[in-house]
């Protein structure tokens, strides 16, 4: 390597050439705002703002509400087939006593009723990854002989025209009336005829085994409790 | 400094309905425009979300402008085009919680629509309050104009239905590529092809052919050499 040196590059400082008149000149005509104008400005304005969201929630809010319950009571009186209505019951965690939970943490689960006043099944939500984003599915279970009687997506934002055969195909949703927990997805053409299977979407295999993981998942996460609850024919 | 044309106040309004269209012709707002356009209804309900935030936020900031510092402008304009995106927001999903369910993320993503931003930066901050209302009310039409398009296209092609309303019959093979993302950018290149080509189209009129010096084009009857 010499020794050799690059010139230092020297920038030009033209202002240093010029007369103030014209130095003055040169800079941009611009007004500094002091920063506790900014900040009070921007401060004021988020204030009008958050304001103005929150009397436009108050409003809505119970309206959005309403609807959830509506489609929730819809879900379950569909998934529990026959159902006239339904209690909401609360699972104590295992191993405490309801007394101590915060309801908001309890898992929660929905006893249907038909017209005679008995019960006809348990209905859930659990949620798990679909193939796009998460899905919501809501199901009938019965405890008395373990079978899953019925299930309805709650919220998937699948593909349209494939995916979404987990909502609109019907040969694939009635399959969940009357099936054996844990279930099993088949592909279609290799069933075997055992009673824990369910024949997946071809072109959606990926939505329909996400069905069916939410349903093992979450049933695996609550069945002894809801079997007790059950037995002791809680809920009435 | 050339002085400046006077636009009259329809065309503040109309050139964003056509002429500067944000979709076809300036080309902003393409992601809900390929997001969301799958279906006529959630088509509409995007483009009124849009107008109305549009509009809202136009208002406020042509109204506020002397109260705003420069250097937080582009803050206090995302600042206003939020507020209203989290009203909108609630208000769909109180009045029509099928069609909020639908559009999803897309709405809370009007924030950084910058079709909106833009019209802020370029308009609203330097014009008095009234024809900010006006350029608002016009892109925002153009907007929901574009979306309309599309969503018109990929729904009678991709569901067979207009509306929701069966157009061909049960027989009618639904184009599922239509309502995919993919279909999202079909339906928009051709558009814009179609209004390419009409643009063209009308920038050069047809002329009649001419030759040079006495050439005629008659047409020759016999060309092939038929005698």
């Amino acid at each position: 390597m010499s020794e050799e040196r690059l010139p230092a590059v020297s920038t030009p400082v033209p202002s240093l050439a010029l007369g103030p008149e014209e130095r003055r000149a040169q800079e941009p005509l611009r007004v500094e705002s002091s920063s506790v104008r900014l900040v009070g400005t921007l401060a004021v304005a988020g204030a009008l703002a958050g304001l103005a969201i929150v009397l436009v929630f108050q409003w809505a809010e119970p309206r959005i509400e309403a609807w959830r319950a509506e489609v929730l009571a819809a879900a379950v009186t569909e998934v529990l087939a026959g159902a006239d209505r339904y209690e909401t019951v609360f699972l104590a965690p295992t191993g405490s006593s309801i007394a101590d939970a915060d309801t908001t943490d309890l898992d929660r689960v929905y006893v249907g009723y038909d017209r005679v006043g008995d019960r006809v099944g348990v209905a859930m939500v659990g949620v798990g990854a679909g193939f796009q984003d998460v899905i919501r599915v809501i199901f009938g279970y019965h405890p008395g002989s373990g079978e899953v009687i019925g299930m309805q997506v709650l919220e998937s934002k699948e593909t349209p025209g494939l995916g979404d055969k987990i909502e609109k195909d019907s040969t694939f949703v009635i399959q969940f009336d009357r099936v054996l927990a844990p279930l099993e997805g088949l592909k279609a053409g290799r069933e075997t005829g055992a009673p824990t299977e369910v024949t997946m979407i071809t072109g959606a295999t990926i939505s329909s085994r996400a069905i069916i993981d939410i349903i093992n998942a979450r049933l695996e996460e609550v069945r002894e409790r809801v079997d007790e609850l059950w037995m002791s024919g809680g809920g009435t | 400094m050339s002085p400046r044309r006077v636009v009259s106040p329809e065309e503040v309004f109309f050139r964003g309905v056509w002429r500067e269209n944000p979709v076809l012709i300036q080309l902003l707002g393409l992601c809900p425009a390929l997001a969301v356009t799958n279906t006529v209804a959630n088509s509409l309900a995007m483009g009124l979300a849009t107008f109305f935030v549009l509009v809202g936020s136009s208002t406020l900031v042509a109204t506020f402008k002397r109260f705003i510092p420069r250097e937080v402008r582009i803050s206090a304009y995302i600042l206003v085009i939020a507020t209203f995106v989290t009203i909108a927001d609630l208000v769909l999903n109180a009045v029509v919680p099928e069609i909020h369910r639908a559009l999803g993320a897309f709405i809370a993503l009007i924030v950084v629509n910058c079709m909106i931003l833009g019209r802020q930066e370029a308009f609203a901050s330097k014009q008095p309050v009234g024809r900010a209302i006006l350029d608002a009310a016009g892109t925002g039409l153009g907007f929901i104009v574009a979306l309309l398009m599309m969503g018109g296209l990929r729904e009678v092609l991709g569901y067979g239905s207009f509306l929701g309303v069966p157009l061909f019959g049960p027989s009618f093979e639904p184009w599922i590529v239509m309502i995919l993302p993919a279909g999202g950018f079909f339906a928009l290149g051709f558009i814009l092809l179609l209004f390419g080509w009409w643009a063209e189209r009308k920038k050069e009129p047809v002329r009649p052919r001419r030759w040079p010096h006495g050439v005629t084009t008659e047409v020759f009857v016999g060309e092939g050499g038929a005698d």
